[in-house]
């Protein structure tokens, strides 16, 4: 298994290659000046854009920037954005936000989805099957914004139950809220894949031989059906790491969470280079490595599967 | 099953508590809250973004001060005196302090200035310098030389309390130029590491920096005890929250976790206006919206065409479809909260008059091929009144053949500096200071204007109005020249913008003026 591990994690070696290449000339593709941009309409003489164009390499081709880049990246140098703040910085201020925003949803959906789910599929075609699969449609056809808005007014404004916007409460207070509308899609999907796979293992051969053994529905249930059931659910969870991210772009700017998705946004409209590749790469790494622990977990769920 | 079952009833136990944790009871500390979006800089001269300017201002004192109706009064300085409009003598009022105990001298203005002006040091506000004599030296014409000179030889520390300052040309604004942020003085820690300034600016405002800038979250500021000058603040202390989402803002001043919000997005005016009722702000901007015409283009050459096309033009029609009504139609090349604003001075060439504009249109021998209508993506509110505009121009003068040209943000304005645009193009301007000078000189003046216009007549105009100490006297200079760019129509005055905030009911005295001062958050009242 360990060599299947080192394989892997030297595989993120090229992909960590490749997407930052892939990326920086995306960026370096947008059209417009990045320092003309910040400037806006009030005159800026052409001496002072040519410091900061110099400053910042812009005037070197794509892949003399990008081998400076890299060159900064090995001496542990994120670079600047370009208003010469350290890519650094920013991003570890941001990262702690989203990864509280992240794992919140993560677990909300993980939890709440596996119950909802094992719940609809053990009582499949009865009410609780039909409004499960009801109400996950609903969540699924509602975009993530008039979710994130609807909920903010309601539980926020209204109510007030949770804060409408901001860090200031903390975590889990600040993160209930987003985290629950974030993860409300990936959640409906778990419930969906765990219901399904939960109700047709329930009919396979050797769920009634555990039944014929005479174990108990709790045992039945809980070791033998819903383990093997998981293993879609996993699969799922793995892949919406990614989808998350998106989704945190919306999510982070209706609840006003200074976070990493919401820096790739602005970024991108900024063409600030050295932020989106910095932002972006650690993203691939994290889903690399998230996707790992899913293969690993597979082998935990069903001993049958090996690795070499 | 087990672990999934601890989870939920841990998650089922956290909702339970967050559901009586509700509480906004904020115990009242005499500070208060304002929403808005993350500035770019908070060293003065590194920034030109309104959102930097509402921190800067208060942690700063300028020499001149503006007062609410837009006229500069003293307020870092005794005195701001000149003879022949060129040389300046600056008296600084003795005994103020920086944040950090430095005294307030001449030269902690010259240092900042300097520093501003040095073209290596790349800052954002480097061409409002540009009036002062030596800045040539300090911003070569060639962006590859190196700058003959670090200091502005127009910058003379004549003793602790007085400054000369020599210009390039007369230049009777010059006091409204020092109301501008940039013009902020600068202690010595500042200048020796600009990085930290930026991060924790010490100036000699009302207010001094609470911690550094969280950025992307606040920037908090309390009264600063030393503070000897005339803006006493009258509470304790304000919080500047950055949003990224003007609508998030919204929603947090309705849930009372703002006090102030400058700008509620129009598409919530209506209903901010019902359940604000009397904490409700509204407010004239000094930005105004403009159609340039690229008059180095054959084709937009004769006056009569231009007049045409602005006489084509439904503002009013505009205002209401886009805007609520909300926003003021141009009578005037400037708007009307500048000090030398003259109703209807523009007259029937920006009153919506479709015959008329027909008749000029055919006098001036019509319009051949494609009209292309430029603007960014910045607001999505630019399409839509760019759409209204050219059904007007298809109905109105029959050109039927018009495209859209709708440019990234980022590329919008490179485009116009280097005459790329084809047609018609959006612009605007927000006020540095309130002058009329500071729109007709930067838009239309002949050195800088994007449309290639060329008027001897108007830039003599201006630089006799630039030589006249007399307020009054320089307005109705600059007003004939305006009568000029109205006369050629070069660019046509489309919409001035409002201003729409709200308070929370903790707070009162909330003013929020068209210029650069904004917020006037000295003055707020904190229940």
């Amino acid at each position: 298994m360990w060599r299947y591990v080192l394989r892997r994690l030297l595989q993120a070696i090229p992909v960590f290659i490749g997407t930052t290449l892939l990326i920086y000339a995306m960026v370096f593709a947008l059209p417009g000046d990045p320092i003309q941009a910040l400037a806006g309409d009030k005159p800026v003489p052409e001496n002072v854009l040519a410091v900061l164009r110099d400053r910042y390499n812009l005037n070197d081709p794509l892949l003399v920037q990008y081998a400076k880049y890299m060159w900064g990246l090995f001496q542990g140098d994120l670079g600047e954005n370009y208003t010469g703040q350290s890519v650094s910085e920013m991003l570890s201020g941001r990262w702690a936000v989203t990864a509280q925003l992240a794992v919140t949803a993560w677990v909300f959906e993980l939890v709440l989805g596996v119950l909802l789910g094992i719940w609809a599929g053990l009582r499949r075609g009865r009410f609780a099957d039909t409004l499960v699969l009801s109400g996950t449609t609903l969540v699924i056809a509602v975009p993530v914004f008039v979710l994130g808005y609807a909920a903010q007014l309601l539980f926020g404004l209204h109510w007030q139950i949770f804060p409408t916007a901001g860090t200031d409460d903390g975590w889990p207070m600040s993160y209930l809220l987003p985290g629950m509308v974030l993860g409300s899609l990936g959640l409906s999907y778990v419930a969906r894949l765990t219901r399904t796979s939960l109700s047709e293992n329930l009919r396979a051969d050797y769920v009634r031989t555990a039944n014929a053994k005479g174990l108990s529905r709790a045992r039945v249930v809980g070791r033998h059906a819903l383990r093997n059931s998981l293993i879609p659910v996993v699969t799922y969870l793995g892949v919406d790491f990614g989808n998350m991210m998106a989704g945190a772009v919306v999510t982070e700017g209706i609840f006003n969470l200074p976070g990493i998705g919401g820096q790739v946004f602005e970024s991108i409209q900024l063409k600030e280079g050295p932020v989106v590749v910095g932002a972006v790469t650690l993203l691939v790494l994290i889903f690399l490595l998230v996707n790992l622990v899913v293969d690993l977990l597979y082998g935990v769920l069903d001993p049958r599967i090996r690795y070499e | 099953m087990n672990v999934a079952g601890l989870a939920a009833v841990a998650l089922a136990a956290s909702l339970g508590l967050s559901a009586c944790g509700g509480d906004d009871a904020k115990a009242s500390d005499g500070t208060f809250t304002v929403g808005h979006s993350e500035p770019d800089h908070l060293m003065p001269a590194n920034t030109t973004g309104s959102y930097a300017f509402d921190v800067i201002t208060e942690l700063f004192d300028n020499l001149m001060d503006l007062t609410k109706d837009g006229k500069a009064v003293p307020l870092a300085a005794e005195s701001v005196t000149s003879d022949d409009q060129k040389v300046w003598t600056i008296k600084v009022k003795a005994g103020q302090k920086f944040h950090n105990g430095e005294p307030v001298t001449a030269q902690s203005f010259a240092d900042a200035w300097n520093n501003a002006a040095y073209g290596p040091n790349a800052m954002g506000a480097n061409d409002y310098f540009s009036y002062i004599k030596g800045y040539e030296d300090l911003n070569p014409e060639d962006e590859n030389a190196k700058p003959k000179a670090d200091k502005l030889s127009g910058i003379e520390v004549v003793d602790q309390d007085t400054l000369k300052v020599t210009l390039n040309d007369p230049f009777s604004q010059f006091p409204l130029l020092l109301t501008y942020p940039a013009y902020a003085p600068m202690p010595k820690a500042g200048l020796k590491d600009p990085k930290a300034f930026d991060d924790h600016p010490i100036g000699n405002g009302p207010y001094m920096m609470d911690g550094n800038w969280e950025r992307n979250k606040q920037v908090k500021l309390v009264a600063f005890p030393g503070y000897t000058g005339a803006r006493k603040p009258k509470n304790k202390g304000v919080t500047w929250k950055s949003y990224s989402s003007a609508d998030t803002a919204y929603t947090d001043l309705r849930a009372g976790r703002i006090d102030v919000l400058q700008t509620i997005p129009s598409a919530k005016v209506p209903e901010a206006k019902r359940l604000l009722g009397d904490r409700f702000l509204a407010r004239k901007m000094s930005t105004t919206d403009y159609l340039g015409l690229p008059v180095f283009d054959k084709r937009f050459a004769n006056p009569d065409l231009r007049k045409a096309i602005s006489m084509a033009i439904d503002r009013q029609g505009v205002n209401k479809a886009v805007y609520n009504g909300s926003y003021f139609p141009a009578d005037s090349l400037i708007p009307s909260i500048i000090p030398g604003h003259r109703a209807n001075a523009c007259g029937e060439l920006c009153t919506y008059d479709p015959a008329k504009a027909r008749q000029l249109f055919d006098k001036a021998g019509g319009f051949s091929g494609t009209l292309e209508l430029y603007f960014s993506n910045a607001q999505p509110t630019y399409a839509q009144w760019m759409r209204i505009v050219a059904n007007s121009l298809r109905d109105n003068l029959g050109i039927k053949d018009i495209q859209f040209r709708q440019v990234p943000a980022s590329d919008y304005f490179s485009l116009l500096g280097d005459r790329k645009e084809k047609g018609p193009y959006r612009q605007n301007w927000e006020a540095d200071y309130p002058s009329p000078q500071n729109y007709l000189e930067n838009m239309w003046g002949s050195a800088g204007n994007r449309m290639g216009w060329k008027s001897t007549e108007f830039d003599d105009l201006i630089a006799k109005a630039n030589k006249t100490s007399d307020q009054q006297q320089a307005n109705a200079l600059y007003n004939q020249a305006e009568d000029v760019a109205i006369r050629e129509m070069p660019m046509i005055p489309l919409w001035t913008w409002a201003g729409e905030g709200g308070r929370s009911k903790r707070v009162d005295n909330v003013t929020i003026t068209p210029f650069s001062t904004g917020l006037i958050a000295t003055e707020v009242t904190v229940k």
